[in-house]
């Protein structure tokens, strides 16, 4: 007989392994799903997460990728680890890369040191007023932020569209859906010669610091933590519930407002429809893999980010739809969360040996 | 462009017809939120079953299995789901979120060889009096019988809910799982039921794309409307007639937004296409702000957790 019993601590140790047991167990799934598919699955496994890493370009293209996962997911987790459940970071990313890019879009034809950091802050506010509507909502409307931060990315997205297509589009862009390239002046600066990746970087470095420091070492992070362990506590102990919601929806909206800006001013370079591959979806997951832990996210968002990598790799040699990365994706988060069983459970084993008897 | 009676009657049937992925998946994750669970894999489980739908349909050449196995293929993958939330006690948000990644990724990997293939054309009934009814005509004749059958759901779920025991059971298990358990209620089982039902019905929705509405594969074909269908079912206040009147309204904003593009009219389509979103937010605020009406209109338990020590 075996009986489960509910833990009444969770052990660290197993609370920060499980990610890697989820991970493995993805990449056997992704393996058995290959075969399935008829292809061989080590050859493929070896397309999906060797070959986009082994050279140095490759290496450049996934910390571009992991830069913005990694910077949502650092919002994310001040959202996550006070019980509010944010999951329109993708409607707030969109918005700061329109207020961003509208800013930009003013400077298109001049030149100057102050333009990059007027467009980046722009973008940050963007993020951080439209992270403020679910948050409003929520506190003096008692509305529910699942479905209103959902909703937003969709009312968000056909704003970017209605935009590029409209009053924003590039007059001599022969009617494309995009607006003007922006000037240099608004352009990440590039760290390597030939290489895409920017100093976008060092934007979500600086966000997991500030965010180690915030949650670790000030009042606000402990009021965040108590209040995500139990919300009784936190009202007992006095702390203003409405104005940490508000709070966290900002720092959360900022960094994905940064990340959306990051992009467009990064890679990009201008505003069209598709700046974003789900990234405000995606953060979600590697904030869950990376157990809201900065330095946690930072691993997290290197291991999302080689899935979106793998699938652009896999398109080229097998020939399979780069949506596959999204396989991967929801894998992880399965099996992240199914490992977690094992944290708050135990399994108890009732067979008594011959020895126990005796005591 | 004159607006005529009988074009009338024929935009009203099209209205009736880009509403029937949004009923039936509306009504199916209706019940699964009733009984407290609050599934996000509503588009991850419509683009399966549009795929097995659609690949069924070119494997076999047989309509029938193949609108059954898009149902069951909406039941397997809602088990995922199921058996996460309910056997391992998983979080029900990023469960779902998860179902519709993967669903989505999934189901464009199936899909892969079936891109290009053209669909088969799904028989219509009554096809003769659609013609020779001027206005009733297109509006009540000449569908599949999927259409029929979504028109008819929300009545059968409002009975279901409102008459039958089991519909008390369901309600009872959303509104308070702890005094249903403790009425010897399987809460659990009864959440698996609702969450396989759900999943039948998305997937039923994502058939009715790739065989009836648009027959063909187009990856991501679902574009969105899961996630429609899940603000439906806000709008809705969780009251399955309700469900049929919104989705009329939002499938009408869809016709009149490509009516609208034809003829060159002002309002940017993109705003059309955001309203259903933000009348779902405003819908939201204006039950959420008296407490006696959100405890009325929803499932109190939504989206918890539920777990009995044994």
């Amino acid at each position: 007989m075996i009986k489960i019993e509910k833990r009444n601590d969770v052990p660290m140790a197993l609370y920060f392994f499980t990610p890697f047991i989820a991970i493995i167990l993805t990449i056997l799934g992704g393996g058995i799903i290959f075969y399935i598919l008829g292809f061989n699955p080590i050859e493929a496994l070896k397309f999906y997460f060797i070959t986009p890493v082994s050279n140095l370009y490759g290496l450049s293209e996934l910390l571009l990728k992991a830069t913005p996962l990694c910077l949502i997911a650092i919002g994310l987790s001040f959202c996550f680890k006070s019980n509010n459940w944010n999951i329109g970071a993708e409607g707030q990313l969109t918005f700061g890369a329109i207020v961003g890019g509208g800013v930009a879009l003013l400077f298109y034809n001049q030149e100057g040191f102050h333009i990059l950091p007027l467009v980046i802050l722009a973008g940050a506010i963007g993020g951080m007023i439209f992270a403020l509507i679910p948050a409003i909502l929520k506190t003096y409307f008692n509305t529910n932020e699942i479905l209103v931060s959902l909703m937003l990315v969709y009312v968000s997205k056909l704003l970017l569209d209605y935009l590029v297509v409209g009053p924003w589009s590039n007059p001599e862009g022969f009617n494309f859906p995009e607006t003007r390239q922006f000037s240099d002046s608004s352009r990440m600066p590039l760290l390597f010669e030939g290489l895409r990746i920017h100093a976008g970087i060092f934007l979500a470095l600086g966000a997991v610091m500030l965010s180690w420091f915030i949650l670790y070492k000030t009042y606000l992070g402990f009021q965040i933590k108590v209040s995500g362990l139990s919300l009784k506590t936190a009202k007992y102990a006095g702390f203003k519930g409405k104005t940490m919601i508000l709070v966290v929806f900002m720092i959360s909206g900022a960094c994905a407002g940064l990340a959306g800006v990051g992009e467009i001013t990064g890679p990009i370079g201008q505003l069209h429809r598709m700046i974003s591959p789900d990234y405000g979806f995606t953060a979600i997951i590697v904030a869950f893999l990376g157990r809201l832990n900065p330095f946690g996210i930072i691993f997290a968002s290197l291991v999302v980010a080689l899935t979106y990598l793998g699938a652009e790799t896999a398109q080229i040699f097998l020939q399979i739809p780069k949506y596959t990365g999204q396989v991967f994706q929801g894998m992880i988060l399965f099996f992240l969360l199914a490992s977690d069983y094992l944290l708050f459970f135990k399994v108890k084993n009732l067979n008594l040996k011959k020895n126990d008897l005796r005591h | 462009m004159t607006l005529d009676i009988s074009f009338i009657g024929i935009l009203i049937g099209s209205i009736m017809a880009s509403s029937v992925p949004l009923i039936l998946a509306a009504s199916g994750e209706l019940i699964t939120e009733r009984s407290g669970v609050l599934n996000l894999g509503v588009e991850g489980m419509m683009i399966i079953g549009a795929i097995s739908g659609f690949a069924l349909m070119v494997i076999t050449d047989n309509l029938f299995i193949a609108i059954v196995g898009s149902m069951l293929s909406g039941v397997i993958i809602s088990l995922i789901f199921g058996f996460l939330t309910q056997s391992l006690l998983t979080n029900h948000v990023a469960t779902g979120l998860a179902l519709t990644i993967f669903g989505i990724g999934l189901s464009a990997m199936l899909g892969k060889n079936f891109v290009g293939i053209p669909g088969k054309e799904f028989p219509i009934l009554f096809s003769s009096l659609r013609e020779s009814i001027p206005f009733f005509g297109p509006i009540l004749f000449g569908h599949s019988i999927v259409l029929y059958f979504a028109f008819a759901l929300p009545f059968l779920t409002n009975y279901f809910l409102k008459k039958t025991k089991l519909g008390l059971v369901v309600r009872a298990v959303g509104d308070s799982p702890v005094s249903a358990s403790n009425q010897g209620i399987n809460v659990i089982i009864v959440r698996y039921c609702c969450i396989l039902y759900g999943g039948a019905m998305c997937g039923l929705a994502g058939a009715y794309l790739s065989l009836i509405y648009t027959p063909q594969w187009i990856e991501n074909m679902t574009a969105g409307r899961g996630w429609i269908a899940l603000a439906l079912v806000v709008f809705a206040t969780w009251s399955p007639i309700k469900v049929l009147i919104g989705a009329l309204i939002f499938g009408g904003i869809t016709i009149l937004q490509l009516h609208m593009q034809a003829i060159g009219f002002r309002i940017p389509v993109q705003f059309l296409s955001a309203l259903p979103y933000l009348m779902t937010i405003i819908v939201l605020v204006v039950i959420s702000r008296d407490s006696r009406k959100i405890k009325l209109n929803t499932p109190t338990s939504l989206g918890r957790i539920f777990y009995k020590e044994k």
